[in-house]
């Protein structure tokens, strides 16, 4: 019987197949190429593990969360300054995931009772919240002038393999942990809330606890990447550790790949850094232009992802449509 | 017997309107109970009261002994006490087998998701449902998320089932089928809690009946006693109706050949 079953269940979409190969691909770039595309492959890595995280609260449980850039700012901050107060490098990393873990865990228990539109603008409003915070505690945070962290020994080439692996390592946690929610019983209450929070709590799922569960597994590896970035980067201030762009930036990876699929952030997030820098070099007054009409393009006809349902089902009805149209 | 589930003088307020005023009854094991009263008698609001959708404004509610009167709905279910909506609620976008894996999964306690779906399809079978296990819940006809519905709330291994009109809408054909399978549920050893307009299926089922009027139990007892009560009649039909069958000296309802009421009269 049970044989029977699992031979009849659909196939999930989680994208291992092209996962591996890109990741491998992805680690062997600072080994053949210089610092600029180190540099790039960090980013592709770092906006990897944020748009995965994101999919946890934005794609799974359906709650569209603009939080991130609390959560990368706050780990940014504490790893600064635990790092400033003689802490290891590594071990500020990690107490900055505790603490932006801990920080979820108490800002959900909150704000995860408002739903929908209410939830979006409350999320938000955290960003703007935090971002004044650190520049009004002057004696915690440096204030408007910001933080200096200690520069990474053994030169510019050296330091940019040595965050594009911890990056990249982030990247790979994150990754797991969407595979294992997939399957996991938490991931399928969190399926169950998205699809009807209401008939969810009368089949016996912990709807709040597992919405805190949720917001707790986004907030976690952008704590870890926002302490990271601000040891890449040795200088941290408000507007660039709680950035409104960065927190908007996240959720159109994660949709542009597939939200609620297993992987497809990874594919968002790598194509819209390459788009960006593309554009960037090329057109540097209009890029942010002609990046916002690309995400309008792709929201209309992409509106599934690019690992979404249906895709070239509906393609091809498009085709049909137009063949018909013209005859 | 001691009472499975206990409900002692619940209340429920909307404003200065009491949905449910001072009700009090109880189920014991293996029953089938009938909760009938005309539209807006808070019939739902009564069911929402016991599985904890709403805190009752005052009184208590017990299960297996247990002060259950704050619970929140997840808790309700992982303790046996499952319901039905009159609305359908499923996860549109699931599988149908999916549907009742998250029923046997999250309230029956089931320990893994190969287990809970092993457990899901037992219930699809139960229901009919089997052939369409890998269906997604919204392609599914009325009668069909019915089944859905029930197959859901049964994975969850209640004790108590409380089935909110699982019969609206259905036609005469398909309420037949309903009322075997709920017979059969019964049958599993479930006590079971039924709201219904239909008197062949309340006259058909149930042990005993509840009538609601106004949010007060105007009676209980007896199907055929309860139908030839003149609160009963009054609550349907009028009190000028009922003025008339009292001289006449004959119940509106005949024993021998019982007939569908008008399911939506709600006059007075």
């Amino acid at each position: 019987m049970k044989s029977s079953i699992s031979s009849v269940r659909r196939p999930r979409r989680q994208g291992l197949v092209w996962f591996v190969p890109l990741a491998i691909a992805l680690a062997l770039v600072p080994l053949f190429f210089n610092n600029y595309y180190a540099q790039q492959a960090t980013f592709v890595c770092m906006y990897a593990a944020l748009a995965l995280s994101w999919n946890v609260i934005g794609g799974f449980t359906g709650y569209p969360s603009f939080s991130t850039a609390a959560f990368v700012g706050l780990g940014a901050y504490a790893g600064a300054i635990l790092q400033n107060a003689g802490m290891p490098m590594m071990l500020a990393w990690v107490a900055a995931t505790a603490v932006t873990a801990l920080f979820a865990a108490v800002l959900g228990y909150a704000i995860l009772r408002m739903k929908g539109h209410y939830f979006a603008i409350g999320s938000i409003a955290i960003v703007e919240s935090m971002r004044l915070l650190a520049s009004s505690w002057s004696s915690l945070t440096g204030g408007g002038e910001g933080l200096n962290l200690p520069i990474f020994p053994g030169g510019p080439d050296h330091a940019g393999r040595v965050f594009f692996y911890a990056m990249f390592v982030v990247m790979i946690v994150a990754a797991m942990m969407s595979l294992w929610l997939d399957r996991s019983r938490l991931g399928f209450g969190l399926r169950c809330v998205q699809q009807n929070e209401d008939a969810a709590d009368m089949v016996g799922v912990n709807v709040n606890a597992s919405k805190i569960a949720a917001f707790v597994l986004s907030a976690l590896f952008c704590g870890t990447t926002g302490a990271i970035s601000a040891s890449w980067v040795s200088y941290i201030s408000p507007p660039d550790a709680f950035s409104i762009l960065m927190t908007l930036k996240v959720p159109v990876m994660a949709l542009l790949g597939g939200a609620g699929t297993v992987l497809g952030p990874v594919l968002g997030a790598l194509v819209f850094v390459l788009v960006e820098q593309t554009l960037m070099s090329r057109f540097l007054d209009y890029s942010q232009a002609m990046l916002g009409v690309i995400i309008v393009f792709l929201i209309f006809f992409l509106p599934g992802g690019l690992l979404g349902a249906g895709l070239f089902e509906r393609l091809s009805g498009r085709l049909a449509r137009l063949r018909r149209a013209s005859a | 017997m001691s009472p499975l589930l206990r409900v002692e003088g619940v209340s429920r307020y909307f404003g200065g309107v009491a949905a449910v005023n001072k009700v009090s009854f109880e189920l014991a094991p293996g029953e089938i109970v009938g909760l009938i009263g005309p539209n807006g008698a808070g019939k739902t609001t009564l069911v929402n009261l016991v599985t904890g959708v709403l805190r009752p404004s005052a009184g208590r509610v017990w299960f297996e002994g247990a002060d259950v009167t704050a619970q929140r709905p997840w808790q309700a279910s992982r303790r046996g006490l499952a319901r039905t909506f009159q609305i359908v609620q499923p996860f549109p976008q699931m599988t149908v087998l999916e549907n009742v894996a998250a029923g046997a999964l999250f309230g029956g306690g089931a320990a893994s998701r190969p287990e809970a779906e092993d457990v899901a399809m037992e219930f699809l079978e139960f229901v009919g449902l089997a052939p369409l296990a890998e269906r997604s819940a919204m392609s599914l006809t009325l009668p069909s998320r019915k089944r859905l519905e029930l197959a859901k709330s049964l994975a969850m291994r209640p004790k108590v089932l409380l089935l909110d009109e699982v019969n609206a809408g259905l036609n005469s054909a398909e309420i037949g089928a309903a009322i075997e399978l709920i017979r059969q549920i019964a049958a599993r050893g479930v006590t079971i809690m039924l709201i219904e307009h239909l008197m062949k299926v309340v006259f058909s089922l149930c042990d005993r009946l509840l009538v609601l009027h106004h949010g007060e139990l105007i009676a209980q007892g007896d199907p055929r006693a309860v139908a030839s009560d003149p609160a009963v009649v009054k609550a349907y039909l009028g009190s000028k109706y009922a003025a008339q069958e009292q001289q006449v000296g004959a119940g509106p309802v005949d024993a021998a050949d019982p007939v569908d009421t008008p399911s939506g009269g709600g006059h007075d």
